[in-house]
């Protein structure tokens, strides 16, 4: 199967435990939105299950070896680095390096897989533009156009929508969404509850080193669960446009 | 864009070698002096064509493309468009070797001596970085071993000049650290040629995980970079490299600042084109650098290193001065 399976997991930093004994199974065609608050650990499990970290346990993807994995899940860190002023084409086109033989240029195919990476989030108009000269939220675009180009089973985000307007946030949501629902396993960490409700098909919620919650989001996105995890009360409403998940204040 | 860059730093070098076969206080006529090479059909003329000219202009090419791709590779590798080759420690650790030859008398004794203890020192300097920020360590712990190793041998050097027995000694040793082509046999064109041919060979292979490193280390690693091997074959690289360069030639400073820097921006800012590009535009600059030495100054030994720097630094200040303008810094 390809997707993501924790087993017993745990990832220290210096002497205490960030993440204990956690065991996760997602599979293709899930949207999961990672929730927590800050510190949760939310950026470490996924990074410790991407073999960038060490842990203890198992984790499916850091058991493969690492031209595997970089054909198995594509992985957009939070920080947005782009060290050079390459053009926005060149930089997503760095997302098929996994996939180029030594030596080998890229083929047909992976100039396919480049030009629909630029038309899924809509850069057309930005093909030649320099990447480092762009907004904020435009970078943060061609990042995630890049690891689409990677073209792999797993896709894994660290906040991706931290820092774009609300059309773009949507946009990208739907556009994750559209990736799980053509059979990919998408795992998104995120902080707007608004977002995650609507547009994950499960959420999992970080707190104090384990797994609060697991559930699809109407089950998971509960008053007693926002107040114990993360201090706040919440309008949630059922309505025509999906479930609304507004936080209204804090407790305390 | 790249290939056409390529084609025409190519053509700059060999017209730059010839011309540099060309320059020099013989005075020979230029048919004379390449029949002379080619053909060995003149004693003296011969001597000085294949003994004194060719192993120089073979030097400036050697040397510039050592110093050149170096500092693209370390520029790629940390993602910081002020690394340069010296960063690590190489060149001050061979500079230190080369000194204490010098200063033993060793360098008199036989003419390879001396850049043999310069790669000894380059070799001792990579042994010491390597245990320092091994195959764990990231690139700021690479930075910080490279300028404590730099300050510890130029401590080392300044102590050598300074217990110097005499004045003659100190000046031969101040005159070597400076850089210079000048003297070179065939000798020392076979010295450097391998490790400088095995360190090309090494950092050019490595053009595609400079690429993905635009993206940062964590990026890098998950798209199938091996980051303590890349790090392995980089400092390895760049030592066989600088060490080389500099046991021949001394300490020879700007050039694997500099010529990354000019060509980026025709390069598209692709790391992976950038390290042939900027092999053969240092070799372009220190073709030029060599070729000026001889004409500007041709009664005094005007020394490479020195017009290097005289150049290259107010070329460096322009160009931050034009990046800043355009916003890119």
């Amino acid at each position: 199967m390809t997707g993501l399976t924790l087993t017993d997991f745990s990832v220290a930093r210096g002497p205490c435990d960030v993440l204990r004994d956690i065991s996760l199974s997602i599979g293709p065609g899930e949207c999961v939105g990672l929730l927590g608050p800050n510190g949760a650990g939310k950026t470490t499990l996924m990074r410790g299950a991407l073999g960038l970290m060490k842990h203890r346990g198992r984790s499916s993807l850091s058991d493969l070896p690492l031209q595997t994995r970089a054909k198995t899940v594509a992985w957009l860190p939070q920080a947005r680095e782009i060290a050079w002023p390459v053009s926005v084409e060149t930089l997503i086109a760095l997302g098929r390096l996994p996939h180029l033989a030594p030596g080998a240029k890229p083929s047909t195919a992976d100039q396919a897989a480049i030009d629909s990476a630029i038309a899924r989030m809509g850069l057309e108009g930005f093909r030649d533009r320099i990447a480092t000269q762009l907004s904020g939220g435009e970078q943060a675009r061609v990042l995630i156009a890049r690891a689409l180009a990677q073209a792999t089973p797993v896709l894994m985000v660290d906040e991706p929508a931290a820092g774009l307007d609300p059309a773009h946030q949507i946009t990208l949501m739907q556009t994750l969404a559209t990736e799980a629902t053509g059979g990919r396993c998408v795992i998104t960490s995120m902080h707007d509850l608004g977002l995650a409700a609507r547009f994950c098909t499960r959420l999992v919620v970080l707190s104090r080193g384990g797994v609060a919650a697991d559930g699809p989001p109407h089950r998971v996105l509960t008053p007693e669960m926002l107040a114990d995890v993360f201090q706040i009360r919440a309008h949630i409403a059922q309505t025509e446009h999906g479930p609304i998940v507004q936080p209204v204040g804090v407790i305390g | 864009m790249g290939r056409g860059l390529v084609a025409g730093l190519l053509a700059l070098v060999a017209g730059l070698f010839a011309a540099s076969l060309l320059v020099g206080p013989a005075g020979l006529a230029p048919v004379q002096a390449l029949s002379a090479l080619i053909w060995g059909d003149a004693l003296a003329e011969t001597l000085v064509m294949r003994e004194i000219r060719l192993p120089r202009a073979i030097l400036a090419v050697l040397v510039g493309a050592a110093l050149g791709l170096a500092g693209a590779a370390m520029q790629g590798y940390l993602r910081n468009p002020l690394a340069e080759p010296g960063l690590i420690g190489v060149s001050g650790s061979a500079a230190l070797g080369a000194v204490l030859a010098l200063q033993t008398g060793l360098a008199a004794a036989h003419v390879l001596a001396l850049p043999f203890a310069a790669l000894s020192g380059a070799v001792l300097a990579v042994l010491i970085i390597l245990a320092l920020a091994g195959p764990r360590g990231g690139s700021i712990t690479l930075i910080l071993a490279g300028i404590a190793v730099s300050a510890l041998a130029g401590a080392l050097t300044s102590l050598v000049l300074n217990l110097s027995p005499n004045p003659f000694a100190a000046s031969e040793i101040v005159f070597w650290m400076m850089g210079s082509l000048q003297d070179r046999s065939m000798t020392h064109v076979w010295l450097a040629a391998p490790f400088i041919g095995l360190g090309a060979v090494v950092l050019l292979a490595q053009g595609r995980k400079f690429d993905a490193l635009t993206l940062g280390e964590d990026a890098a690693v998950s798209m199938g970079v091996h980051l303590g091997r890349l790090r392995l074959t980089l400092v390895l690289g760049v030592a066989s490299m600088v060490g080389a360069a500099t046991a021949v030639a001394g300490a020879i400073g700007f050039v694997g600042l500099v010529v990354p820097h000019i060509l980026r921006p025709l390069v598209g800012a692709r790391p992976s084109v950038l390290l042939p590009a900027s092999a053969l535009g240092g070799a372009v600059l220190v073709l030029m650098a060599d070729i000026a030495v001889r004409v500007i100054l041709p009664t005094r030994d005007l020394k490479l290193g020195v017009l290097t720097a005289i150049v290259g630094a107010p070329l460096f200040l322009h160009l931050i001065y034009k990046t800043r303008a355009q916003g890119q810094l």
